[in-house]
């Protein structure tokens, strides 16, 4: 046994998982594609640090353009030469080795994208420090999906990190039986790509090579499985026997000699025990939030709550606003003729100070340099606030879902996004995330259960958090709140009409001061007096659902956006 | 890395039945390849362009046009002696500009000798390739509809920034999204010959079948291309008797009717489904060497040809390829 599992454990399991998949990386740091570090603590810095000492790295600035990021021609340095100078990229710099991001959260599509080919390409690795404070705050997941370990370093105390060091080995593939087991514990805990188990499965080879073993044992195949399995698993695996579905029909039986304890090496496990055993050391480090999340219907990860491409770049297209100075990369547009502008009035000066001859062409600076500027005009997004309450529910919910989905087909086309909040009984929630997604919208829509009390001030509250956070990514929010306006639940969920009333009056206007276009949509089979107040309160408009015709709504809600556009 | 054997790749049958078939008619038009990450997306569409025999072009000639490229466009093509190259695989990453689509003004000559030249873009580097877009449901609308207009029309025309230039760019345009993660309008989606699902194998076995020749090909690339390299010779044989044989195929009227009742049946809109359906049955046909395009040919392609084409309906929750079977079924049993 040696070295490279050293005991120098902490009693913190995040540091310690990290450090681990640290040293499974630096095994063969192009292979695993990388890490994510998660959190912003000492003990990343301290982990990086390590890293930094181990194998080379470079630091890669979140705004990287694709002239540094790629190479090419230096455009300043070209210009004050007179001739093309070529600058290596980062990528080449960076190759074999790996590259730092920082902020990764804010990762744009576009390195993103590059990024994700060079790691198909084996160019480099990355190291990404993911910063993101909410949920669906992540990082690309183009770029996740190819990197091996996930690590949440967030709650880590550690403040130092011992050396790591790669162990050198040779180590035997995997035998079919641990090869299945992986994959049936992928299937247990729902990780549909084929990427992680691939990943997954050098990983028990890194990690019996740390171990100093030729072959891959059980415990590889648990470190393999808990550090890169279990990060990206979208359920919990069935309890105890339901795990037969997940067996194909021509599982081989299990030895008939019971034996089975576990530290017996020379006892090989059958396949179904293997797979029980890791699917167990996957799931005590399945992240803690999982069951939130899966109750709440989001699939972490997989699906991308986070939705690349939802963070669009302004200033590439759009109505064209003047020329500012600026050096045309990041897609940026030179300004040829603002640039002559800007160059011309310095001709005589710049010739006589280069002693040049007069007729020499046009001398240009750096500074002279002008990029195109474009007005974009923000992406909309509709939040949708439904109130599935017991007495709306009674009277028109079927209708509202209705007249959502006619608004949903449409949004479709003009590829505006979505957001669908829901409240009754005591919770306001967040069912769908701005999304341009129409089947997830659908499902989501078609799973909301009706029933309980009119937490009124609390939906209303959820929405303008969710219209205050869609602000928050430069785009225009607008709500659309489906209700009877009877609330009976306060804001805190305490039943009782007054308050209820009084705080959802208080919700109403807080909408208003943040200046969110609105319509109030009542839902109610009679609609009272209410509704138009709530309306009133939000300084939005209002609509008593037509009967039966989700058409009219529809119409009602285009108009309320050509209004907040004409804004 | 070295690409994956495309003979290798495990299962995703119908996926690799549409490259072939784009690869031995490329006037199907594109493919859109559905499904999520993980799935193998890439690595079949990398290895198909791995697998195609390599190309004659001008050496010089910025586009790797062919002789007839040089005839056809004299101002931008040719140069320098014909030589082979490979089959040019483009991938296009998710940020590209339209700058670095479709080229742009070079901006080195511009401002150094305030010469007017045009520096070629993606498009041009994909010409008698292929053109990959991963993630395509996540690209700017208007950079789709220009690939697609491209892709369609085979020759790229820029009119900016006061240049004018018309070069040759065909290329199969192949795309791949996840519907979860935001859809493609329906007129870009009716633009693309052929779609396809790929899902995740579920088997285990399959998986531990993948798991193995995805960690030989690491250990050993050369071992493991060599260990392929007859599977794949076959499958190029195939692709190039099926384009000898293309032009022989014209499928009977009586076929004919059956597409056109096909597409009726299952209310595909337009007439690019029908176009697309028979090609796409020609091309098959051609592929497996069969003497004459049959109702089987077109019953294997209907799904890939006119499951992206379906109207949608909202509150139809049953899928588009399960409403095609239907429709094939009651048809023609």
């Amino acid at each position: 046994m040696n070295s490279g599992l050293a005991p120098d454990t902490t009693d913190d399991a995040p540091f310690d998982d990290a450090l681990l998949a640290a040293r499974l990386f630096i095994q063969s740091p192009l292979a695993f594609g990388g890490l994510v570090l998660r959190g912003s603590s000492p003990a990343r810095d301290a982990l990086l640090a390590a890293l930094g000492e181990a194998m080379p790295c470079r630091k890669m600035p979140g705004h990287v353009d694709d002239e540094r990021l790629l190479g090419g021609i230096d455009i300043a340095a070209s210009l004050a030469a007179g001739k093309p100078v070529e600058t290596r990229g980062l990528l080449a710099e960076a190759a074999g080795g790996a590259l730092v991001v920082p902020m990764a959260e804010r990762l744009s599509e576009a390195v993103a994208g590059r990024l994700a080919q060079a790691l198909d390409d084996r160019q480099v690795a990355l190291i990404l420090l993911d910063d993101g404070i909410e949920p669906d705050d992540t990082p690309p997941p183009s770029i996740t999906e190819r990197l091996a370990f996930q690590c949440d370093l967030s709650q880590s105390r550690a403040s130092q990190a011992p050396a790591l060091v790669a162990v050198p080995g040779e180590v035997a593939p995997l035998e079919d039986a641990a090869l299945g087991a992986l994959a049936a514990t992928a299937a247990a805990l729902g990780v549909q790509s084929l990427r992680p188990l691939i990943f997954a499965s050098e990983a028990a080879r890194a990690h019996a090579a740390l171990s100093g073993r030729v072959a891959a044992e059980q415990a590889d195949l648990e470190a393999a499985a808990r550090l890169i399995l279990a990060p990206r698993a979208t359920q919990l695996p069935p309890m105890e026997e339901e795990s037969e579905p997940d067996q194909p029909e021509e599982a081989p039986p299990p030895p008939p000699d019971s034996n089975d304890t576990p530290s017996d090496n020379q006892q090989q496990p059958s396949e179904q025990e293997l797979k029980d055993l890791i699917v167990e050391a996957a799931a005590a480090s399945i992240p803690p939030d999982l069951l939130e999340q899966l109750t709440r219907g989001n699939a972490p990860k997989r699906a991308g709550t986070s939705g690349s491409g939802q963070k669009r770049k302004s200033g590439l297209r759009g109505k064209p606003l003047g020329a500012r100075p600026g050096m045309p990369r990041g897609g940026a547009r030179l300004a040829l003729i603002d640039t002559l502008r800007a160059a011309v009035p310095w001709q005589g000066i710049r010739r006589r100070e280069a002693g040049a001859d007069p007729n020499a062409p046009i001398l240009m600076r750096k500074e002279d340099l002008r990029i195109r500027r474009f007005e974009e005009k923000a992406a909309r997004v509709t939040i949708f606030a439904v109130d599935a309450s017991g007495s709306a529910a009674a009277a028109r919910l079927a209708e509202a879902k209705g007249a959502v989905e006619l608004m949903l087909s449409q949004a479709y086309v003009t590829r505006s996004e979505v957001a669908l909040v829901a409240f009754r009984g005591e919770v306001a929630e967040l069912i769908l995330p701005p999304t341009r997604s129409l089947t997830r919208a659908k499902r989501a829509l078609a799973e909301l259960p009706g029933g309980g009390g009119t937490p009124l001030a609390m939906g209303l509250n959820a929405a303008r958090e969710v219209a205050h956070a869609v602000r928050g990514k430069g785009r225009t929010p607008s709500l659309v709140i489906l209700t009877d306006g009877r609330a009976n639940l306060d804001a805190k969920g305490q039943p009782g009409r007054q308050q209820a009333r009084e705080d959802a009056e208080a919700a109403a206007k807080a909408i208003a001061r943040e200046g969110i276009d609105a319509l109030v949509v009542d839902i109610s089979a009679r609609p009272g007096r209410e509704g138009s107040e709530l309306a009133a309160a939000m300084q939005a408009r209002f609509l008593a659902l037509p009967r039966a015709d989700a058409k009219t709504l529809h119409q009602a809600i285009g108009a309320v956006q050509k209004v907040g556009e004409a804004a | 890395m070295a690409r994956f054997p495309f003979s290798a790749i495990v299962g995703q049958d119908e996926m690799k039945q549409a490259l072939l078939i784009a690869a031995v008619d490329p006037s199907v038009g594109g493919v859109m390849v559905f499904g999520d990450r993980g799935t193998g997306k890439s690595t079949a569409a990398r290895a198909l362009a791995g697998l195609l025999p390599p190309i004659t072009a001008h050496a010089d000639c910025p586009y790797g046009g062919s002789h007839e490229d040089a005839q056809r466009y004299p101002e931008v093509c040719g140069g320098g002696p014909l030589r082979k190259r490979a089959v040019p695989f483009v991938d296009l990453p998710l940020g590209a500009t339209e700058d670095r689509v479709i080229g742009s003004l070079d901006l080195e000559r511009a401002l150094r000798s305030g010469e007017k030249g045009f520096e070629p873009g993606l498009l041009a580097k994909a010409h008698r390739g292929f053109l990959y877009i991963d993630e395509i449901n996540l690209l700017e609308d208007h950079l789709v509809d220009l690939l697609l207009d491209v892709a369609a029309s085979g020759e790229n025309v820029v009119e900016r920034e006061g240049l004018s230039v018309r070069h040759p760019a065909k290329f199969v345009l192949i795309g791949s999204g996840n519907p979860e993660e935001g859809e493609l309008r329906p007129q870009l989606l009716d633009r693309f010959g052929l779609s396809v699902e790929v899902r995740t194998p579920e088997a285990i076995a399959t998986r531990v079948e993948i798991m193995k020749l995805v960690a030989a090909n690491e250990r050993d690339p050369e071992a493991f291309a060599a260990r392929w390299a007859g599977e794949d010779e076959k499958i190029l044989k195939q692709i190039a008797r099926g384009k000898a044989r293309l032009t022989k195929l014209e499928p009977d009227d009586e076929l004919l009717t059956d597409a056109a009742h096909l597409c009726l049946a299952v209310g595909a809109d337009g007439l690019r489904g029908e176009l697309t359906l028979m090609r796409a049955a020609r091309a098959l046909a051609a592929l497996k060497g069969a003497r004459s395009v049959k109702q089987e040919h077109l019953i294997a392609v209907a799904p890939s040809a006119l499951r992206h084409r379906l109207r949608r309906d909202v509150l139809d929750e049953t899928g588009s390829t399960a409403r095609i079977n239907r429709a094939i079924e009651e048809l023609f049993g």
